[in-house]
């Protein structure tokens, strides 16, 4: 006999499918007990009696989809998250990239872009910034917009101060932004390195041939089938020796591309790219 | 057998994990919990304790020099293992697959903390259902009170620790006013209820 919770299973299958079907949109290869828990989230955002509920909707309501993509891709992100991760970026992956002429780094999944001009602090003080572009991507675009203005709230600067701090910042994170009472926003030398774009990396092939792959906390709300896809395309993506940095809690101990990358930094779960053999 | 759930102990399957959550005074609660589980223990143990986002987690340590099992951060993508007390990362909530593998996720804050008992309880009670054993020790907020209940409704087993006995009663006070806690015992007699309901093989 099936209960409740299978019959819950039974409606986030078809939910899925409804969502693939008719935006185009693949999160069947998602990690189940997350993704579960965000369709419980917005089917109760959404006042629906259950997730079954909102199939009809989905597939009815043109105006739906970004306020369902924006809850089934949950942008949380901050600025230097795991100092250390940034320290060994600076001190064991960009000295081997300050050969290149130019610079090519992919953030994936780059949400609300705290990260990413993050990134782009640490390549001006390494004096790499201006001969770099980094392209920022994500699947929600309202999380692409908020990223490209540059503006965040400044209740959260206490924070990412010390974590600039803790990177071993090499002068102010003060120096990098204006604030006024409520928000800051980094500066245009900054901004105007970074390009940002949707890109889904479910369903979208290689962004462009990158020197440097962050993608931290993407892959962890993946199953192994997805996972997997991803390493494939990141490799593709990276020329020879090319690095991929990971968030540090992820594991990829049920991936058999895992062979395509040697590690460099495994605490910090930054690999470099084995050639195209 | 005196536990008042005599019958029950006797017609219900042996637990297959055990689900521990815990916040302010959690340390010390757990290691005269754990220190009473054998060597030999059947069930995988997971615990969320809240503590700072920042910098290494020393809790397995401590807890591995009091405990006869094996303590580790739960490892992404591992499997749940009978007699291995697995601990939630700090800054990760802490879910379980189908397959009893973790999945970890920086989704908000759940009760203004990340890892939430309640996102754990709530995946493991899919999970295991029956199988399940979910215990609030002492904390100063209201988390774990909505997985109590999940685990509950799942059919799964639920303990709370009597807050009269907790360093901060809060946690355990709200998860039992969900009405959602099958027994409340001071925490000198909690080892004793969950081992009841454990599988315990012989070691020699």
């Amino acid at each position: 006999m099936k209960d409740r919770a299978d019959l819950e299973n039974i409606e986030l299958a078809l939910f899925l499918d409804a969502l693939y079907q008719r935006h185009g949109y693949d999160f069947r290869h998602y990690a189940r007990a997350s993704i579960k828990r965000r369709v419980q989230a917005l089917a109760a955002n959404l006042q629906c009696a259950s997730i079954a509920a909102m199939i009809p909707r989905i597939l009815h309501e043109e105006k739906l989809l970004p306020e369902v993509l924006g809850q089934l891709s949950v942008p949380v992100t901050e600025m230097f998250r795991d100092p250390q991760v940034f320290k060994a970026l600076r001190e064991q992956v960009l000295p081997r990239l300050a050969s290149y002429p130019r610079l090519k780094i992919w953030q994936a999944g780059c949400a609300t872009g705290e990260e990413v001009y993050s990134l782009a602090i640490l390549l001006e003080e390494e004096g790499l910034l201006e001969r770099s572009q980094i392209y920022a991507t994500d699947i929600n675009d309202t999380a692409l917009r908020q990223a490209e203005d540059g503006i965040f709230p400044v209740a959260r600067l206490e924070e990412y101060e010390r974590n600039y701090r803790n990177a071993e910042g090499r002068a102010r994170l003060a120096d990098y932004y204006l604030a006024n009472a409520d928000f800051f926003r980094f500066d245009e030398r900054l901004r105007k390195r970074i390009v940002f774009a949707h890109h889904n990396l479910v369903s979208d092939g290689v962004f462009c041939e990158v020197q440097l792959i962050l993608c931290r906390n993407v892959l962890i709300y993946f199953d192994a089938t997805l996972q997997n896809k991803a390493l494939r395309l990141f490799h593709e993506s990276l020329g020879r020796h090319g690095f991929l940095c990971l968030g540090t809690r992820e594991s990829l101990r049920a991936a058999d591309s895992a062979a395509l990358f040697t590690g460099v930094n495994p605490e910090c779960m930054i690999f470099h790219s084995n050639g195209v053999g | 057998m005196t536990d008042g759930h005599g019958a029950q102990t006797q017609s219900r399957q042996p637990v297959e994990a055990v689900v521990i959550g815990c916040s302010a005074g959690g340390l010390a609660a757990l290691r005269i919990l754990l220190e009473a589980f054998p060597a030999g223990l059947g069930a995988a143990v997971i615990v969320v304790a809240h503590s700072a986002p920042d910098g290494p987690s020393l809790l397995p340590q401590l807890l591995a020099a009091c405990c006869a099992l094996p303590v580790s951060l739960a490892v992404e993508r591992e499997f749940a293992a009978p007699g291995h007390v697995h601990i939630a990362p700090a800054n990760y909530h802490l879910l379980i697959e189908a397959d009893r593998s973790f999945a970890l996720s920086v989704d908000q804050r759940v009760c203004f903390v990340r890892p939430a008992v309640d996102v754990l309880f709530c995946a493991a009670a899919e999970v295991y259902r029956e199988r399940l054993l979910g215990v609030i020790l002492t904390g100063a907020n209201s988390d774990g009170a909505q997985g109590l209940q999940a685990v509950k409704a799942a059919g799964g087993l639920t303990l709370v620790q009597d807050p009269a006995t907790a360093y901060a009663g809060a946690m355990p006070r709200a998860a039992i006013a969900t009405g959602a806690a099958d027994r409340v015992l001071p925490l000198e007699d909690l080892a004793g209820a969950i081992l009841v309901h454990c599988p315990i093989a012989r070691v020699h």
